[in-house]
Order: structure tokens, then C-alpha cells, then sequence
């Protein structure tokens, strides 16, 4: 039902793009720019279904990022290009500048460090502030704030539409999506053979953004192991939001040797975001969450912004990052066999995802095949999401407002279906629509939501619809 | 002179928001709007099969959406000016004479204002992410006002062997829901020590044939795509993994305050919904407040007599065109969870809404229950409070008049 796109065999793709997670979106959007003939190939039944549908979306700046690092160079060069490029394609930027807080004496004490290390990071607009200074900015902020570091270019972005716009624009130039295709194995001849649980896939070049996967790919495509996904799970709390207004900026903690910390962040959409967590584990595909670990969130939250005590919890996620045993990107290119790997892209993927696929292009610069002549770059809108600008419920004749908590329009949600990339499951409708996200998730609009969602999601929300008997 | 579009708008089509635009313009009120998000009028009623509305106040049963269709029917008769798939978005700030709300429609945004605003959005059940409950979160855990508009209004059903959580009345409910419709509850769980519905409600599970934890709790939720199994850890510290395809979340109820959560009026801390005074007035006069969004939860006939007991204040309040005053707050001792109302203005109206306080514990617990007024007890109960359980004391003509207003709990071994 959903292999609308099964790919004919007789067609050979400049490139395969494996893993549909962000990095994968951009690198696709990249590739057809330059004129070629792009199929993405998605295990999961939706793009994001990875590491990209939690995070953080943090637009970052790379103040803290090793110096000299690629992944430094990259984020940069994505965040460029995402400013750049985001007034076309409609997507979101919440002008929050960040702050870095010390809470004690200690953590005081390194701020020196980090301020030195944003700056040779090439960083402008940091600046050191006592406590006072920065509860100037954001009232908000518990008295217990010692000092901070400003970093005014640090912003927050809607995390799920930018990939869904990167892909929309491949597409729009004749990009291929393929789901729910595992990649099984790979041969080169001249020419990669792809076998996946949804058939054989033909490409000249292959890039390998599988995300939590990374490794297996790699393996699979017939790669000695050069990297170990070691998942680490972070825990998120969603808060309502009435607490929007306490908290106008992102709160960044003062990182330790073990973890960057818990954020407290609103988010596009006027909620409120405290976490994560990081915690280590080998399982690749569960991401429970914990009572304990939400408790632990909230107090924590509490601590940073004392008015979010006992402010209601809208939803709570956990997400799992690429983590390998460095903390560097690994990127791996392999001309002979015209195979790019982007893996271990941990936690820094957003903002470097655009960067990540710049790069790809280069590697592949030198693979010594070319692509037909580059179209003109495809207008994409998306339906805008974002607190900050006009939404559907505000125009007339929307239909209907189907979930009432997030405002979430009848027209919104039959545009999703009617999309270059429709929605596979109910996770990847509520990301490009927000239904069922808000404060009741889906006590008043689940219903409504399984009737008008009969026979198009790969899990279907009514029993006996579909895939059961 | 007002150039408002209405006298009284009222946002909520439920028990309460009709009975009380009913009553102010069988008071005489000229143009009382009502607003709902919904097709139809009813509210929560509209999709509870199982309990009888409006014995109380229209001498006869209804189930369902009949019980709307009766609302329906009486406002229209009333010439309540009723405009359905309307939402209320926020109250508009500034300071005018007026209230003021943003409203979307099929037609598009506008703002609407009257004279008096009446809320009475109701409540809903605490969905799984407010619970914090460990776990997946794959498709298939609900609350029970979703399985039952699932079945009321699409025909549908979330899944076939689900685990309950709660005892409250309504998860009964939930309980003849699935059997009803072809769904096999496999075990009910209750992290108290005793069900939360009296008898001899809370022997219906064992009649039904479904397995009751008591003092158990639901520790792990599993599956992928859809809920696999979950795990209860027992009264006795055991755990067990009981297969099942679902996970209905029931009660636990929460007044939908949102609108006052995200303005200036904010929240009452004890009961989430806004506080109100013995007229039902808001910290802001313009704007009052009823039923279940004073607190959760009452009944449908409930919720319709406090609407028009409202209704009759809004209609005096209108008369009187007078400051009530300044409100002072009614205060207590934990373990009362709320108090309603929680305000009191001394220059309110001559016969108030509220006859009595409404107040509920946060648990179980044993003890003296007294109401003091600038220090000097006026009435006193001693007995065991259960939680969840409505308690009513007399409000005193003489409270408005005090300085101090204090529940106070002295708690017995």
C-alpha cells in the first residue's frame, strides 16, 4: 500500500541514498540540485522514523563543537545554508539566542574555557554575563544563576518539517522514495546492486545515512567495520504551553566530561522542551521512557525556571542518537566502490544535516561520474507549523478544526495525504500536522483521527482496520 | 453604554453552559451566544453511553446524544443564538470594558465580545504522557473518553484485549463499553488499596470475569508498532507481564482550563480549574466560570445545575452593573486538594451561586474538617475522608464578610 514508489529494475539511480532520518533528506535534496537521479531507501515506514524524530531543535551555532572538527565545519556550513535557504521553502526560525548557565562556582569557573573555545570557533556575538545580566534577558531563570555565556545565534527550528521540505524538494526534481526497505546487501560491479525487503535497486554511487544503523550498512554493503553504534538514549518532557512564556530562550547547562546536560527550550510550536537525558544501552529500536527519569526532568526543569513547577505535562519522548565509541563524525568515503558513509552523526544532526550533504557532494566530486545538467531549484511550501507565523486555522474555509489542542485543520490534514511524501504511520502525520500532539493527545481528536485515517497508515489506530483480522 | 456584540457568550455546548443560557434568557437577557467546538451540543455527554442524563432537570432519562439533542432543542427554545465548530482561541488581552475572544470557525478567525463571558469547558481524562507511565509508546493506549467516542460516534474500536487502569466510575463504564462491542478486557489495575467506586460498583469487575489488581501498578508498556503486552508490579512485589493489544487510561480527570492556563488569569493550584468566587466570577469580574471545569468531576445533572445557578448570577450581575470587590482568597490545610469556590467578594451579589463549598482530599485520611472565619471555627466534622469523594459545607452568609477564610485539618491517628 504504501510502495507507491517501487522502483522499476531496469532503472540504474546516480545515487541511493540509504536511512530517510534528516541527514539522509538533506543529502537526497543535495544530489537531485545537482541533477541527479536520487532513491531514497527507508527501513521504516515514514522518513524520521530514527534518530531524527527526537531531538532537541536546536538550530546550533558550533561554539562547543571540537575545534577543527569536521563536524564543526559542517554545522556551520549547514546552519548557513539552512538561513539561507529557509524564507524559500517556508520553514521556521525562532530567534532565541541561547544562554549557557553556570549554577555554582565550579561550573562558573568554566565558562572562560568555553568562551575562548566559541570564539576560536569563529562564533560572533558571544558574550559573558554575571547572573543578574542574563536573568536580564530572561526573567525567568531561577536567582540561583551564578553566570552565563550568551550565544546569540543559537535558535530553534521546526524539526521535522526542514527534512520533510529537503526531501519535498528532491522529489519535486524526481527523487524516489522507497519504504519499509531494509537493505540486506550490497554488491558492486561497475554499478551497486542493492537487495532490500522491497526489492533490487540499482546505482551508480551509494551513501549510507542510516542513522542508528550506520554500522550495519556498512557491514551489509560489505565495508570491514570501521565505526560501533553504541545508541544512548535521551529522555524528553513537553511542557504546555501556558510555560511558553517563562521560557524565551534556550537554556544550555554547562557540559561535564559525561554529558552536555539537560536543556530546558521552547520549541516552534509553543511548548516548552526540558531534556535529555543520556543514557547508554544497546538496543537499537526501543526508546521507553521512564517515570523516574521524567520525574528527574521535571524537578530538574523546575530548578532552572522555578514557574515551571507544577506546570502540566503535554507528551514526553525518548529519542536514541547515533553514538559511536568517538565523539567525532564518521564519515568515510571510498572512491573504488563510489560509497560515502555519514555516520555517528550524534546529536549535532539538524543543524549539520544541510553541511553533511555539501560534503557528500564533494566526496562524490571526485567519484568521476557525472550527473545530467541541473534543473532550476522546485518551489516547496510546506504547510507552516510554527507558533510564530499564520496557520491554517486562522484562514477561512479550513473545513473543520479536527484536533482542538494544537488547532490542527481538516484541510491540513488531507493536504498530508495529498503531499509529495505522505504520511506512512500516525508518528509521521502528527509531525507534519501536529495532530494529537497537544496537551489532551487525542482524548478529544483520536477518534476523528482513526476514522479519517482508515486505510492509509501502515498501523492502522482502529482495531480490525487493515492489518489485523 | 456597551457596543458589545452580546450580552453573555457562553464557550461550551455541555450540561452547564446550556442550563445557564438557558436561565439568563429565561432571566430576560437579550443576546446570549453560545458557543461549542463541536457539530453538536452535549459535551462529554454526548459520547458517555452508559450513564443516564437528566432525570434532575428533565424529569426523564436520556443516554448519549439524545441527552444533546434535549439541550438542543431546549436552547433553541429559549432563543439561545447557538453557533456550533466554533473554538475559542484565546481571551484577547487589553483592557476593555468588554471580554473579548479570539474565535476560529470554517469561516476563518474574529473576534467576539460580550458584555459577561461564561466558561465552562468541562474536563477530560490525564492522557499517558501526564501519568508519566514507563514504557513504548506505541498505538493503543487510551482513555476511555476516546474508546467511547471511537464507538459512539465512527463505530470503531482502539483494540480487542486491553488492560484498564483505574476504578473510578467511569472505568465501569469503560468496562460495559468493551464488553459491548467485542473487546475482552484482560485485567483492570488499581494502584490504590481499594477501588475508587463504592459499592457495589466495584464488584463488577469479578461479576464480569476480569482479573482486578488492587494496590498494583502498570510499570512497563511494550510494542512496536502496536502495544504487545505491558507489565504490572503487584501488591506483593511480584511483577507480571500480561499480553494484550491495548491500554485504556480511565478517570483521573482534569478540569480543560487552557483558556485560563494561557492568560493572565491563570489557575487555581488546588483543583487546575480556574478559581471563582460564590457567584462563579473569576479573578477577572468579566469572566465566569462552571461545571466540571470548576473541578473534576461531577455528574451531567450536576454540571447542569451549577450552569444555571451561574446563569442566574450573571443575569443579576448583569442588573446590578456594580464592582463585586476585591476577591480573598479561601484557604486550607493539605490533604484537602480544593476547595470551590476559592474566592470570595463581599460586594457580590445579594443571593449567591454557591451555597456551599465544595471540597475534595488528596487521599484517605482521618480527621477533623473545620471551617474558620477570621480564626473562629463555624463548623466542624470528624470522621474518615475518602479521596476523590465530593464534600459539602454550608458557605455562611457571615464568610463573605470575614477577613480570613480557612478550611483547617487536624489529622487523627
Amino acid at each position: 500500500m504504501l510502495r507507491t514508489h517501487a522502483p522499476s529494475l531496469d532503472e540504474t539511480f546516480d545515487i541511493a541514498v540509504i536511512g530517510a532520518g534528516v541527514v539522509g533528506c538533506a543529502v537526497a535534496r543535495r544530489f537531485a540540485l545537482a541533477g541527479a537521479k536520487v532513491i531514497v531507501i527507508e527501513k521504516g515506514s515514514d522518513i524520521l522514523s530514527g534518530a531524527s524524530k527526537a531531538n532537541s531543535a536546536i538550530l546550533h551555532t558550533g561554539f562547543d563543537a571540537p575545534q577543527g572538527s569536521l563536524e564543526l565545519e559542517l554545522i556551520k556550513a549547514g546552519r548557513a545554508e539552512y538561513l539561507a535557504i529557509r524564507d524559500s521553502l517556508s520553514l521556521p526560525l525562532v530567534t532565541t539566542g541561547a544562554l549557557v548557565c553556570a549554577w555554582n562556582e565550579a561550573e562558573a569557573r568554566k565558562l572562560d574555557a568555553i568562551l575562548a573555545q566559541g570564539r576560536e570557533n569563529g562564533i560572533a556575538e558571544l558574550r559573558a554575563l554575571s547572573g543578574a545580566q542574563a536573568r536580564a534577558t530572561m526573567p525567568g531563570l531561577s536567582e540561583r544563576l551564578v553566570a552565563a555565556i550568551e550565544v546569540a545565534g543559537e535558535h530553534v527550528i521546526d524539526p521535522w518539517s526542514a527534512p520533510l521540505a529537503y526531501l519535498t524538494q528532491a522529489v519535486a526534481l524526481g527523487a524516489r522514495l522507497l519504504r519499509e526497505a531494509e537493505i540486506l546487501a550490497g554488491t558492486f560491479d561497475g554499478e551497486w546492486t542493492l537487495a532490500t525487503t522491497a526489492g533490487e535497486v540499482r546505482a551508480h554511487a551509494v551513501v549510507n545515512a542510516a542513522g542508528l544503523y550506520g554500522d550495519v550498512v556498512d557491514q551489509r554493503l560489505g565495508f570491514a567495520p570501521e565505526f560501533e553504534i553504541r545508541p544512548r538514549k535521551g529522555q524528553f518532557v513537553v511542557l504546555d504551553k501556558a510555560a511558553f512564556a517563562h521560557v524565551p530562550r534556550i537554556v544550555l547547562p554547562v557540559p561535564t566530561e559525561i554529558t552536555k546536560g539537560v536543556v530546558v527550550c521552547p520549541t516552534a510550536f509553543g511548548n516548552v522542551l526540558v531534556g535529555p537525558t543520556a543514557e547508554e544501552q544497546q538496543d537499537r529500536t526501543r526508546t521507553t521512557v521512564e517515570t523516574s527519569e521524567l520525574e528527574a526532568l521535571l524537578k530538574r526543569g523546575a530548578e532552572i525556571v522555578p514557574a515551571l513547577a507544577g506546570m502540566p505535562v503535554t507528551a514526553v519522548y525518548a529519542g536514541l542518537r547515533p553514538a559511536t565509541e568517538s565523539k567525532a563524525y564518521r564519515v568515510f568515503s571510498r572512491p573504488a566502490r563510489r560509497a560515502i558513509t555519514l555516520g555517528g552523526i550524534r546529536s549535532t544532526g539538524l543543524s549539520a544535516a544541510l553541511g553533511l550533504a555539501q560534503h557528500a557532494e564533494r566526496l562524490h566530486a571526485g567519484f568521476g561520474h557525472a550527473f545530467t545538467a541541473p534543473g532550476p531549484a522546485p518551489e516547496v511550501t510546506l504547510p507552516n507549523l510554527a507558533e510564530t507565523r499564520e496557520r491554517d486555522w486562522q484562514r477561512p474555509e479550513h473545513g473543520e478544526i479536527v484536533c482542538h489542542c494544537e488547532l490542527v485543520t481538516k484541510r491540513e490534514i488531507e493536504a498530508a495525504f495529498e503531499s509529495a511524501v505522505p504520511p506512512g504511520d500516525f508518528g509521521g502525520l502528527r509531525r507534519r500536522t501536529r495532530a494529537g500532539m497537544g496537551r489532551c493527545q487525542g482524548f478529544y481528536c483520536n477518534a476523528r483521527l482513526a476514522e479519517m485515517t482508515r486505510g492509509r497508515l501502515s498501523t492502522p489506530l482502529a482495531a480490525d482496520d487493515g492489518d489485523e483480522a | 453604554m456597551s457596543d458589545a456584540m452580546a450580552d453573555v457568550i457562553i464557550v461550551g455546548g455541555g450540561p452547564s453552559g446550556v442550563a445557564a443560557a438557558i436561565e439568563l434568557r429565561a432571566r430576560g437577557v437579550g443576546h446570549v451566544v453560545l458557543l461549542d467546538r463541536e457539530p453538536e451540543l452535549g459535551g462529554a455527554t454526548r459520547h458517555c453511553a452508559h450513564s443516564p442524563f437528566g432525570m434532575r432537570e428533565f424529569g426523564r432519562v436520556y443516554l448519549g446524544a439524545a441527552y444533546g439533542r434535549r439541550l438542543e432543542a431546549e436552547a433553541a427554545r429559549a432563543g439561545v443564538d447557538v453557533r456550533t465548530r466554533h473554538s475559542v482561541v484565546r481571551f484577547e488581552d487589553g483592557r476593555h470594558e468588554d471580554g473579548r475572544l479570539d474565535v476560529t470557525s470554517p469561516r476563518g478567525i474574529e473576534t467576539l465580545s460580550a458584555r459577561r463571558i461564561l466558561i465552562a469547558t468541562g474536563a477530560r481524562e490525564t492522557p499517558r504522557s501526564a501519568r508519566l507511565i514507563s514504557g513504548d509508546r506505541p498505538i493503543g493506549i487510551v482513555t476511555t473518553g476516546t474508546l467511547q467516542s471511537y464507538v459512539a460516534f465512527h463505530g470503531l474500536m482502539p483494540f480487542r484485549r486491553p488492560v484498564i487502569v483505574g476504578s473510578e466510575l467511569v472505568s465501569l463504564s469503560a468496562i460495559l463499553t468493551c464488553l459491548t462491542h467485542g473487546a475482552r478486557p484482560v485485567a483492570m489495575v488499581e494502584p490504590g488499596p481499594h477501588p475508587l467506586a463504592g459499592q457495589p460498583f466495584s464488584w463488577f469487575p469479578a461479576l464480569a470475569g476480569i482479573p482486578f489488581h488492587r494496590g498494583a501498578e502498570l510499570v512497563d508498556i511494550r510494542g512496536t508498532s502496536r502495544v504487545e503486552n505491558v507489565t504490572l508490579r503487584l501488591r506483593d512485589g511480584t511483577v507480571q507481564d500480561i499480553a494484550c493489544d491495548g491500554v485504556l487510561l480511565t478517570g483521573r480527570f482534569m478540569p480543560e482550563s487552557a483558556l485560563f492556563r494561557q492568560s493572565d488569569i491563570g489557575v487555581d493550584a488546588g483543583s487546575t480549574g480556574p478559581a471563582i468566587d460564590q457567584d462563579g466570577r473569576s479573578l477577572d469580574p468579566r469572566i465566569f466560570a462552571s461545571g466540571n471545569l470548576l473541578r473534576a468531576v461531577e455528574t451531567g445533572g450536576w454540571a447542569f445545575r451549577e450552569g444555571r445557578a451561574v446563569g442566574r448570577a450573571i443575569a443579576e450581575d448583569l442588573a446590578r452593573d456594580a464592582d463585586a470587590g476585591a476577591p480573598i482568597p479561601v484557604t486550607f490545610d493539605a490533604p484537602v486538594k480544593l476547595v470551590v469556590p476559592s474566592l470570595l467578594r463581599r460586594d457580590a451579589n445579594a443571593t449567591p451561586a454557591f451555597r456551599d463549598f465544595q471540597l475534595r482530599m488528596l487521599r484517605r485520611a482521618r480527621g477533623r474538617l473545620s471551617l474558620e472565619l477570621d480564626g473562629r471555627e463555624v463548623w466542624a466534622a470528624e470522621r474518615t475522608w475518602m479521596p476523590e469523594r465530593r464534600i459539602l459545607v454550608p458557605l455562611p452568609p457571615a464568610a463573605v464578610e470575614a477577613g480570613t477564610v480557612h478550611f483547617r485539618f487536624r489529622e487523627t491517628a
